[in-house]
């Protein structure tokens, strides 16, 4: 008996003519995860990726840990395989669902035959094997409205499939199937779930970060380099544009009026990501600013920075309200590492009394009365690159 | 000199010590410094914190205490504070340590219903019968992995899978100190000590699964999330986490050492073998009882020829304790007990020696 994975897709299996560019995406990106934990076999069928460890000393745990933060897949289903023999498969299934049922008290068996050859069908396949399950497990008792585990028998092209487990997938489309785009990651909680929610419409993120020393210190940006590790598993690959900010920033301290800091602050970001994301081909930017946050997050401040930037910018967590950001930010292990004390370059000459209604014009205005052009291709030209690859920490 | 109370404490191993002196050494900066220093210091913090859960294959928090008498402490009051208002009762059992079994008592002075079990009640079925006891108000089971004195082991994730289908409100605890590293635990909270695996005294930790509340017991600096202020050991804690990675992970070597030792004492007369046999002993722990010659009298004879071990836990100085009979090991046999524990630093030579040894003292005091 084999323990094998089958990996089933998400909303691509609704896909037309093109389901197959999102497949190739989708089964090199499951590859590159499991890839540091041994070798496997990979079959694709019926909407399904077949996953068969090629030797049993493969951690089948941590597979599954691996594939729930795969964006693509609906549900993983580690299943044990057999021969499409009746009898073979309730002989052989009993010890394979050991762990599942000694402890449970209710189950029952659905079955799904695929391949209409097979002589049973789907209730007699059902009969059959809950039969055998409680000749085994005197423990169990049948319950088909609301069973403790639900065992699958599937019938299907290559062989039968039995499983107790049903694990729901991340969801989405496969990172890479959409593009590439640049993140504005100051290291609070609502950029790593931007990023999130923007890598599960399968674009690729890299992160734009904005430091400021001595004003910020150098664990303001250990932790954003512990959010892009802590986020890999979901988003891939991430590479880190870290930008030196602080001329920038006395510079606008010193010339701008206070009350416009921050907003004159975030066009500044604007304009420097969109360069950085022409010279490397990304296609957007993401902030994770929500609608009335704070100052710089109003309408009025909206349309102020939007119109620092060319390129579309997307704000993945704008109508959402802080508790349903923290609780994705939860799900995603970025809140504890988000919410540590350090200073990071937004808290840095913040003003007293930060305009909430900006005008365009008058932005602009204050922003025309220093050249910030030259400062700006400095920060651009010692930008400093950290790349962050998946599954590294293993 | 051949020692055989691993239970009691270990030869600190030189990964570890190297791993102490190199970070007493370079990087003995506070932890919360928010220099260079300091980012040092957190680092090999972070590392230690990562090696240790992987080895325990669990993901959530870890808290470095000042042994496992400190972290059983944290865990019970902890939860039984940050509980209150779910619930009074909190289920453990009648074998556990003293640094669980005081603290439950302290517990019960503040008016929580602390019920113990007895394994002897259920020896095969231990775990089905302190799930049965979890009920709607049962906010705590603790319950020892690894027996100290005897090697009684108690299937801890299937006990935990049990409890969470009772009652998965119920926060369960788990005394890891003899079996981490040794057999598979887990829990909503897991309690370690460096010193039994080589590692230094002064050094353990309480992991903390995600999601569960725990009241600290000390207040100060906020370090480590505020659930265990006080500046962090360092030193201490790399050479916990060296300790970790230098314990073996196959341990047939020592399975080995206890089936030889337990086939030498089937030889001679009047021995009791007081572990349990098959997957209920641990291999580092043999208890055995030599009818007829206190523990006391063995003990220092066995140690004028050089070998240490004990004569049941080492933690209460010869206090004669209530575990065995929970056990079902009859007063006069814990009287007589013995209790050899080993270590991947122990070889079969010992044993030789040890079963030479037990022979002469029995010849010499058995009336």
């Amino acid at each position: 008996m084999k323990e094998i994975i089958m990996a089933k897709y998400g909303e691509i299996a609704l896909k037309g003519l093109n389901k197959s560019t999102f497949e190739d995406i989708l089964l090199k990106n499951i590859k590159r995860r499991l890839k540091p934990l041994g070798s496997f076999n990979y079959t694709r069928k019926q909407s399904t990726i077949y996953i068969e460890p090629c030797d049993d000393n493969i951690d089948m745990g941590e597979v599954k840990e691996r594939l729930k933060t795969v964006f693509g897949l609906g549900a993983i289903q580690p299943s044990a395989v057999f021969q499409k023999d009746m009898d073979e498969v309730k002989a052989q299934c009993i010890p394979y669902l050991k762990d599942a049922l000694d402890l449970a008290r209710t189950f029952k068996v659905e079955a799904k035959r695929s391949d209409k050859s097979f002589p049973l069908k789907s209730p007699d396949i059902q009969l059959a094997l809950g039969d055998a399950i409680l000749d085994a497990y005197p423990n169990l008792k049948v319950d088909v409205h609301d069973p403790e585990v639900t065992v699958k028998c599937e019938i299907r092209d290559i062989g039968a499939y039995v499983s107790a487990e049903r694990i729901i997938g991340a969801g989405g489309i496969p990172v890479g199937s959409s593009g590439k785009a640049l993140l504005l990651l100051s290291g609070g909680i609502d950029s790593p779930v931007a990023a999130y929610m923007m890598a599960k419409r399968g674009l690729i993120v890299d992160g734009i970060h904005f430091q400021s020393p001595p004003y910020t210190s150098e664990r303001a940006l250990i932790k954003v380099q512990t959010l892009c590790e802590k986020l890999t598993p979901y988003c891939g690959d991430i590479r880190l544009h870290c930008v030196p900010f602080t001329e920038i920033q006395e510079a606008l301290r010193d010339n701008c009026p206070e009350e416009f800091f921050t907003i004159i602050m975030r066009r500044l970001m604007m304009k420097i990501a969109n360069i950085v994301a022409e010279r490397d081909g990304y296609g957007a930017l993401i902030t994770g600013e929500s609608m009335g946050q704070v100052a710089s997050q109003t309408l009025k401040a909206i349309q102020c920075t939007d119109a620092a930037s060319k390129l579309p910018v997307f704000r993945p967590v704008i109508g959402m309200d802080k508790k349903e950001i923290t609780d994705i930010a939860r799900k995603i292990d970025t809140f504890e590492t988000s919410i540590l004390p350090y200073e990071d370059c937004c808290t840095v000459f913040t003003p007293r009394h930060p305009k909430t209604r900006p005008v365009l014009s008058e932005i602009e205005e204050a922003e025309s009365r220093f050249d910030f052009a030259p400062l700006i291709e400095k920060a651009v030209k010692e930008t400093v690159l950290y790349k962050y690859r998946v599954g590294e920490e293993y | 000199m051949i020692y055989l109370d691993n239970a009691a404490t270990t030869r600190p191993c030189e990964a570890a010590i190297t791993a102490a002196v190199n970070a007493a050494r370079d990087s003995f900066g506070n932890v919360s410094s928010l220099h260079g220093m300091g980012i040092k210091s957190e680092k090999l913090l972070s590392a230690a914190k990562a090696c240790i859960l992987k080895r325990l294959c669990c993901k959530g928090e870890l808290y470095f205490t000042s042994g496992a008498t400190e972290s059983n402490n944290l865990a019970l009051f902890g939860i039984a504070d940050a509980y209150k208002r779910r619930g009074r009762t909190i289920i453990s059992t009648a074998a556990e340590h003293p640094s669980v079994a005081r603290t439950l008592d302290k517990l019960s002075e503040m008016r929580y219903n602390v019920i113990r079990l007895s394994p002897k009640d259920a020896p095969d079925s231990f775990e089905e019968y302190v799930a049965d006891a979890v009920t709607e108000d049962t906010i705590l089971v603790s319950c020892m992995a690894v027996n100290n004195e005897i090697g009684y082991i108690t299937d801890t994730p299937k006990l935990y899978r049990l409890v969470k289908r009772k009652n998965p409100d119920a926060v369960f605890h788990t005394d890891a100190v003899q079996g981490f590293c040794k057999i598979p635990v887990a829990g909503d909270l897991i309690s370690m000590s460096a010193h039994k695996i080589h590692g230094f005294k002064g050094s353990g930790a309480l992991y903390v699964a995600k999601g569960v509340r725990l009241s600290p017991l000390m207040y100060g600096g906020g370090q480590q999330k505020g659930v265990r202020s006080g500046t962090e050991p360092v030193e201490l804690i790399a050479a916990f986490s060296a300790a970790v990675s230098d314990y073996p992970t196959e341990l047939s070597s020592i399975r080995e050492l206890n089936d030889t030792l337990r086939g030498r004492l089937s030889d001679m007369d009047g021995i009791t073998i007081n572990s349990p046999s098959g997957d209920r002993g641990i291999s580092t722990i043999l208890n055995f009882s030599i009818g007829g010659v206190r523990s006391e009298i063995m003990l220092h004879f066995l140690e004028e020829r050089g070998i240490y071990v004990s004569s049941g836990s080492a933690c209460s100085k010869g206090k004669v304790s209530g575990v065995p009979a929970a056990f079902g090991v009859s007063a006069q046999n814990a009287d007589s007990a013995i209790r050899v524990s080993f270590s991947p630093q122990n070889s079969l030579t010992d044993i030789d020696e040890l079963s030479l040894a037990l022979c002469d003292g029995i010849k010499r005091f058995r009336r």
